[in-house]
């Protein structure tokens, strides 16, 4: 990134003579140039000084790459199918090892990253550090926000549970509001109209592939336009003075950094050890009474959207939050001055001011309605005491699909019940394994029930082919009619 | 801590500060040996909980043994000759469980005692049945004979019928489901 800074250095070079250095290292970076790479990753010059302040940007990559460290780990035992996403997440979090300390991990990391990105853009935007040729650097910001946004929105449906699958289908829903468009947006990213085992899979995909793909590149972007336009400092002082006190990004600011991402590991890690994430009972798409919440940061924005209902809703839902990004978006274009202190720009910092405490006055709003509406109260305290049952009750495996599955179908129907025994009597097992589900001296039973219609089965059973024939299948021929009849619903049955 | 820039000459440019800064390269290894140490051990202690995880399947080495009901002793110390029974086998299979029925024959030797057999054939693996005509276990496949007492008597199968293991619990007989490898003069558990 800083090549020709590093070029420099190189040709007044005495300093990194090999004697110095130690020959091993001298030998890794003539092949490596890890010297010109250490040098690039830190020192970088800082004006004014290292800072407590300057913490934020690297305390979310930090927490980015928790993110995906403990992502991956949680991908060994998850799986994203409407069936078994549920029953996978619960095993992580009632039985696996250390299961339930990572997934938790995991998902308050995603607050700690709003959290982190929150402070990070009130500093960049009360030290005015977006001016100066840094419209490309915000504007990469702005992407990062927004996809990082993408990520706990997709990311909160993946445990199946409750509260994911319905707080996934109102925000889903809120999509069918944009004129037009809204509704083949709704259905692409549902993969249909509702919400089901593909929309699973498209979140998934879009949490695990295709968003953090795209983070990556943005980082990246923000990195390098962030080392190019140089670190921004303090917002006063004169340029000698600042010039005086730069130093170097190693060692004091790397210090601060690893402290601060230190803070943020040992906060995640007593929360998730003392208060873990809770999962609550399996999604039940026909539950009708489910009042969904979304995550405590979305909550502003679910409150503000009550609001704006019929005509107006277009207003509300796309108006006025895409005004406010797009401000939001060209700030630096619209604030070219080049006064930092935020003092002196108090236009600025009374809109982002404002927006701020609205969306904290909307938070505090939905808390509000939540507890005065008895209804809605009750059906959230059940809702919790759901939540905590399901908790406390021991891990259930889920019944494997070739399972006795097939045998209680057949006992439902008294016919194939009957036909069981039969198949029992007559030995059939004996070939085709208990339940038809086969052994090395004949194929399993199950599923023939799709290739051969009732008619054909009796026919084949009292008159084998002769593939059949050759495999040693005999004829059935001292059976009633009543009875075969039985057998061939049992046979059926097997599926 | 490293305001050591002090012998810069004043019009230098920014660059320069740093390699002053870093003409120290004692203090400066010294602090770097430090926090790579620091941030190694730290890095050490958050991998716990990850190898943990990991090893979950293997640290819970095998599954517990599961035990199936076969039924009252009682009831199955009255029977004169071996009695067919179907018990469920549950195995877990990580986050799932695979349920299936098994054929079994209780029998009871000369001193009273009930033994389990397993009806799996150990020649190719059909089930065997007792013929209570001919007073033996018959397997359908290719003719293998056993006795009351599930010895081989005859036919392909390299040994008698397999035993399980049994245990009573308030008087009922629980056994220990387990396939055995075909074709083997010895019985050998296979999973
Ligand atoms: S499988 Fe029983 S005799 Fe061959």
């Amino acid at each position: 990134m800083d090549e020709p800074q590093s070029t420099s250095r190189k040709q007044q070079g005495g300093t990194f003579a090999p004697s110095q250095r130690g020959r091993f290292f001298h030998w890794l970076d003539l092949r490596t140039g890890v010297d010109s790479l250490l040098h690039a990753a830190l020192d970088e010059p800082i004006p004014g000084g290292a800072s407590l302040a300057y913490v934020f940007g690297s305390g979310l990559l930090f927490l980015f790459v928790s993110q995906i460290i403990t992502g991956v780990f949680l991908a060994l035992y998850y799986i994203p199918s409407a069936d078994h996403a549920h029953t996978t997440i619960a095993y992580i979090t009632k039985e696996v090892t250390a299961g339930s300390f990572i997934r938790s991990i995991h998902a308050y990391g995603s607050s700690a990253i709003v959290i982190v990105l929150l402070l990070h853009i009130t500093q960049t935007f009360l030290f005015g550090s977006y001016k100066g040729k840094r419209e490309l650097l915000w504007f990469a910001g702005c992407v990062l926000f927004a996809l990082m946004l993408g990520m706990s929105f997709t990311g909160y449906l993946l445990p199946w549970d409750q509260k994911a699958f319905f707080a996934t289908t109102v925000g889903t829903n809120i999509l069918s509001e944009i004129p037009w468009v809204g509704n083949a947006l709704k259905s692409l990213l549902r993969g249909g109209t509702e919400m089901g085992t593909l929309t699973l899979s498209r979140f998934f995909v879009l949490h695990v592939f295709m968003i953090p793909a795209f983070i990556f590149a943005g980082v990246a972007a923000h990195v390098y336009l962030f080392r190019k336009a140089g670190a921004a400092g303090p917002i006063q002082g004169n340029a000698a003075t600042l010039k005086q006190s730069t130093e170097p990004f190693y060692p004091r600011q790397v210090l601060f950094d690893i402290v601060f991402a230190l803070l943020i590991i040992c906060g995640l890690g007593l929360l998730a050890h003392f208060s873990p994430m809770e999962l609550g009972p399996k999604a039940n798409p026909a539950d009708t009474q489910y009042v969904p919440r979304p995550e405590w940061y979305y909550i502003p924005v679910f409150q503000w959207l009550k609001y704006w209902e019929g005509a107006l809703a277009i207003v509300g839902i796309l108006v006025i939050p895409g005004f406010v990004a797009l401000l939001f978006v060209a700030l630096p274009f619209l604030d070219r001055r080049p006064e930092r202190r935020p003092w002196k720009r108090p236009a600025a910092v009374t809109i982002y001011a404002i927006i701020f405490i609205g969306l904290g006055v909307l938070g505090g709003l939905s808390h509000r309605n939540d507890l005065r509406d008895p209804a809605v109260a009750s059906q959230l305290a059940k809702q919790h005491e759901d939540v905590v049952s399901f908790m406390k009750a021991p891990f259930e495996p889920e019944l494997a699909g070739s399972s006795l599955a097939a045998a209680n179908v057949a006992l439902a129907n008294p016919l194939a019940a009957k036909g069981k025994d039969i198949f029992e009597q007559q030995g059939c097992n004996a070939c085709h394994g208990d339940g038809g589900v086969g052994t090395a001296a004949a194929p399993k039973l199950i599923g023939v029930g799709a290739k051969y219609d009732g008619a054909k089965l009796e026919a084949l059973l009292k008159q084998p082919n002769s593939k059949m024939t050759a495999g040693g299948m005999p004829a059935t021929t001292d059976l009633k009619d009543e009875d075969m009849k039985a057998l061939v619903a049992y046979v059926q049955s097997l599926k | 801590m490293l305001e050591g820039n002090d012998g810069n000459s004043p019009g230098a440019p920014p660059a320069t500060s740093r390699d002053v800064s870093l003409s120290s390269p004692d203090r400066r290894s010294f602090l770097g040996v430090l926090l790579a140490v620091g941030t190694a051990s730290v890095a050490a202690l958050l991998s716990v909980p990850l190898f943990r995880f990991v090893l979950h399947p293997l640290l819970r080495s095998t599954t517990p043994l599961s035990w199936a009901e076969v039924g009252s002793v009682d009831e199955l110390a009255a029977a004169a000759s071996p009695i067919k029974k179907l018990i469920t086998v549950e195995q877990r299979d990580g986050w799932r469980k695979i349920v299936s029925e098994k054929a079994v024959y209780v029998i009871k030797q000369a001193n009273g005692q009930l033994t389990v057999l397993s009806s799996i054939c150990p020649h190719l693996g059909c089930s065997a049945a007792w013929h209570s005509e001919n007073n033996e276990f018959l397997c359908p496949c290719h003719g293998g004979r056993f006795g009351a007492d599930g010895k081989l008597l005859g036919g392909p199968p390299p040994r008698g019928m397999d035993r399980l293991e049994t245990k009573v619990e308030d008087g009922t007989l629980k056994v220990h489901y387990q396939y055995f490898r075909q074709l083997v003069p010895d019985k050998e558990v296979i999973a």
